[in-house]
């Protein structure tokens, strides 16, 4: 079976692994770096993904996008509230938020799409073969939406999403291939935009799930806007000056707040520095660990309730648990700690890198689900009561939070009518009375042979897959024919659009590649001009005029083959100039070598003396 | 999918499909899997929980053995495991799994296990209280007025902490009326594994039979109606 690679794609920063041997290994990037900033920029080159989208942040803010997790699978009613931070215009279609980047809108799972496929180019380049199915790992409490969402992403990116885990669930395993763990643990995971808490009873291999709870809408990035406002309610006061004017300043602000915080974890103070515009000078502040803690500890108290219902749900105390990890990069700051050994009476564990855990885990779940691995099995659970709207507006649960996965229950539905050949169907999800305080996921309208009232009898399955996704089917009774069901998703794209979307990928995947092709050989020819002039500064009395004038030459040849646009005709160009070089290279290298070897005989002097 | 000819076929011939490999039709011997061509099995589903975990209808369950059974089972049929095969099997390792683990979040609870063979053998659905039990009637009442008293009365003022003090106690005595139903309900169940570990057939039996179901079946709907009470009480008064 072809490879299946593990990926965390998070709400700040995203990363691929893949087993080697029984142990799961990060890939690094070309910077060595393993994390893959979840940012998308979109240059004049072209669409941009990672480290040097991050640098657009403050150039570009308008049209460079992050935390873009925030909004998979949601309304633009959903984000109500914050759409002042984010720089980059959000606008709403078919129920879905789609986000201007020029010209183009795009939807959160083609930005997102962005992302993995930087990671798929990733593992290609370090593994050196096609990579084409991943699992994927999504917050523990997210919904049904945010899983589709998350699904598309990964179609949109052309890759088969085999398995949608739950990444606290993800770091367990991690843990426990490490550790050999048995007993019942508490995963603590606060990432950049959400937090999750699951319990797990670790037993021979088998890791099951008893509850989960978590807030999909409370992580670091809510951390760093508390920072963040104050710093311009001070910048308002003292400078006179409103930064809400100044998105590029925000952005700044922003990323200030956001390595502050950072450096609180092992300091005590830090000094926040930002430039302000129209001449404003400079702001500058001094940070304590207490004024931070001071700042977000109503978020971090936030996160001890869900801990307490996930507690209840599975029956036990905060005594019945034998373990606690800590995962996500918030969970390092010292304030959060704190609170969750007080909570749990027990020093958490945080042996792995809070940042690489959940993709190690998503690569030991690839490995079980390629048969490498058989002695693990994840037995995860649904986050949310899934059910149906009933008369008076009441939702009707069907399927329990924190049932096991795969769940199903099946619903008998017939008519009130003689004749009525159509019943509506309304598909909820969560904890609440009423309908309307829950999240709708979808309507279908089933079919139903006309006649008397009460005769027909459709029976509709529903069934939560492994991945926590929902399938429906229905089935006529008295027939035994099963009818295809046309669910609306009420916060999704619709299957059509995600097909056009994988079309439109691979259309301009072609023309990405061509166009990062050229920013790549235009970036080198640069490079290798500025050390050719360098080189002729430095040796051109070393070489013989003929030697001078055709590496001129081929400066010139590759200068103008760099304002076309065939990346193949550059790189023929500067193959010729390194030809051209070759010989001042040579004597060169021979001048600093004997140099180098006079200072140090130099050197050795001098020590000795 | 194959399995909605079940439902239109009799007995029999539902008998008939159960026995034979869906792959292979050779005779399955094997409880979960082909013993011929070893590919995984539907479960029946008609197949009642107990029988598809293994255990016999009794109220008395071994919790340890119980989830040893469903982690065994669980690495028979989750769908991890089927990723390589074909999508039949595949289908059948969903069902499977769906089913198995409805049928181990039944009976892992006594209240819900009970409730289940109760739906098997007595065959009707949980029945749904909307009055108190008699017994209880006064009590309750009595309990609404000041439930409704206390939602009324001004935060933090005298009569609000007198009230709760009564309702207090109230719940302390609700606690303790469910308590005695759950002892209650811990004899039915030891007196219904005897009946069925005799397996007598006499009009005796099966008078007795009756009489556990029956007094099973009210003292479960007085229990969640109790239940309901003191979780309305204590959602009230913190």
């Amino acid at each position: 079976m072809a490879r299946i690679v593990g990926i965390d794609l998070g709400t700040t920063n995203s990363l691929v692994a893949y087993m080697a041997d029984g142990c799961p290994r990060v890939i690094p990037g070309r910077n060595e770096r393993t994390m893959v900033p979840s940012v998308v920029a979109m240059t004049d080159n072209g669409l941009i993904v990672g480290d040097p989208a991050k640098e657009h942040l403050t150039r570009n803010p308008e049209r460079t996008v992050y935390s873009v997790k925030r909004f998979m699978g949601k309304g633009l009613e959903d984000v109500q509230g914050e759409l002042a931070y984010f720089p980059y215009h959000l606008t709403e279609q078919g129920g879905v938020i789609r986000i201007k980047l020029g010209e183009k809108t795009y939807s959160p799972p083609q930005i997102s799409a962005m992302i993995l496929k930087e990671l798929k180019q990733r593992a290609e380049a370090h593994l050196g073969e096609n990579i084409s199915k991943a699992v994927i790992t999504v917050p523990a409490y997210f919904n049904d939406s945010q899983r589709q969402a998350t699904k598309d992403a990964g179609m949109i990116a052309g890759l088969d999403v085999l398995r949608i885990i739950n990444e606290p669930t993800a770091a367990s395993l991690a843990y426990g291939l490490q550790q050999k763990t048995q007993g019942t643990i508490a995963v603590y995971d606060l990432g950049g935009g959400t937090f999750d808490i699951s319990i797990l009873k670790l037993k021979n291999g088998i890791f099951e799930v008893l509850a989960t709870n978590g807030d999909t809408h409370l992580g670091g990035d809510d951390f760093d806007r508390q920072i963040a406002d104050l710093f311009v309610t001070e910048i308002r006061a003292h400078h006179g000056l409103d930064l809400n004017a100044y998105p590029d300043h925000m952005q700044g602000v922003r990323l200030e707040a956001e390595r502050a915080k950072i450096r609180l974890s092992d300091e005590l103070k830090t000094t926040a520095i930002l430039d302000l515009p129209e001449s404003k000078g400079r702001y500058s502040r001094d940070l304590t660990r207490d004024q931070l803690e001071s700042l977000t500890m109503e978020l971090v108290e936030r996160t001890l309730e869900p801990c307490r219902l996930a507690l209840k749900d599975a029956g036990l105390t905060s005594r019945d648990i034998d373990e606690v990890v800590l995962v996500g990069g918030s969970t390092r700051m010292p304030l959060v700690r704190q609170r969750v050994q007080a909570l749990f009476g027990k020093e958490p564990h945080c042996e792995l890198n809070p940042d690489e855990v959940v993709a190690l885990g998503a690569a030991v779940q690839a490995d079980i689900l390629s048969g490498g691995t058989t002695d693990l099995l994840l037995l995860d659970v649904t986050p949310l009561s899934l059910g149906i709207e009933t008369m008076g507006g009441v939702m009707s649960s069907l399927i329990r939070r924190n049932t096991t996965i795969p769940a199903s229950a099946k619903e008998m539905f017939t008519t009130y009518v003689d004749g009525q050949t159509g019943v509506d169907i309304h598909i909820l999800q969560g904890e609440r009375e009423l309908v309307k305080d829950n999240r709708s996921l979808a309507r279908f309208r089933l079919k139903v042979p006309p006649l008397p009232a009460g005769v027909p009898r459709i029976e509709v399955t529903f069934l939560i897959d492994a991945n926590g996704i929902l399938n429906v089917s229905a089935r006529d009774v008295r027939t035994g024919d099963t009818q295809s069901l046309a669910v609306k998703p009420s916060y999704g794209l619709s299957d059509d659009e995600v097909e056009r979307m994988i079309g439109e990928s691979f259309k301009f995947a072609a023309d990405d590649l061509k166009a990062r092709q050229l920013i790549e050989a235009r970036t080198e020819a640069e490079t290798i001009i500025m050390a050719t002039e360098k080189a002729i500064k430095q040796g051109a009395q070393l070489v013989g005029k003929e030697d001078l004038s055709s590496i001129r030459a081929s400066m010139a040849a590759v200068e103008a083959a760099k304002s076309g646009t065939d990346h193949k005709a550059i790189r023929a160009k500067m193959a010729d100039l390194e030809k051209a070089t070759h010989h001042l290279a040579e004597v060169l290298m021979d001048t600093s070598l004997k140099e180098a070897l006079e200072n140090k005989k130099l050197s050795e002097l001098t020590s000795k003396k | 999918m194959d399995h909605h000819t079940h439902s239109i076929a009799g007995p029999r011939e539902l008998q008939m499909a159960r026995s034979m490999c869906w792959h292979c039709q050779s005779e399955v011997a094997g409880e979960y899997f082909c013993d011929r061509c070893v590919k995984v099995q539907p479960v029946s589903k008609d197949l009642d929980y107990f029988t598809c975990l293994g255990f016999p209808r009794r109220l008395k369950i071994d919790q340890h053995q119980l989830e040893a059974k469903f982690y065994e089972l669980s690495r028979a049929f989750h769908p991890d495991f089927y990723q390589n095969k074909s999508a039949a099997e595949q289908t059948i390792s969903l069902g499977n799994s769906a089913m198995l683990n409805i049928a181990y979040r039944t009976l892992r609870d006594p209240i819900q296990r009970a409730e289940y063979l109760l739906d098997l053998e007595a065959g009707s659905v949980k029945e749904i209280r909307n009055s108190p039990p008699a017994d209880l009637f006064e009590e309750i009442l009595e309990l609404q007025e000041t439930l409704n008293e206390y939602r009324t009365a001004g935060r933090a003022s005298e009569t609000e902490s007198a009230l709760r003090v009564k309702l207090q106690s109230e719940r302390n005595t609700l606690e303790q009326r469910q308590r005695d139903m759950e002892a209650t309900l811990q004899q039915l169940f030891v007196e219904w594994d005897t009946l069925q570990d005799r397996g007598e057939t006499t009009d005796q039996a099966r008078t007795n039979r009756d009489r556990i179901l029956k007094q099973m079946r009210e003292n479960l709907s007085n229990r969640t109606y109790v239940k309901n009470i003191v979780n309305d009480l204590a959602s009230t008064i913190g």
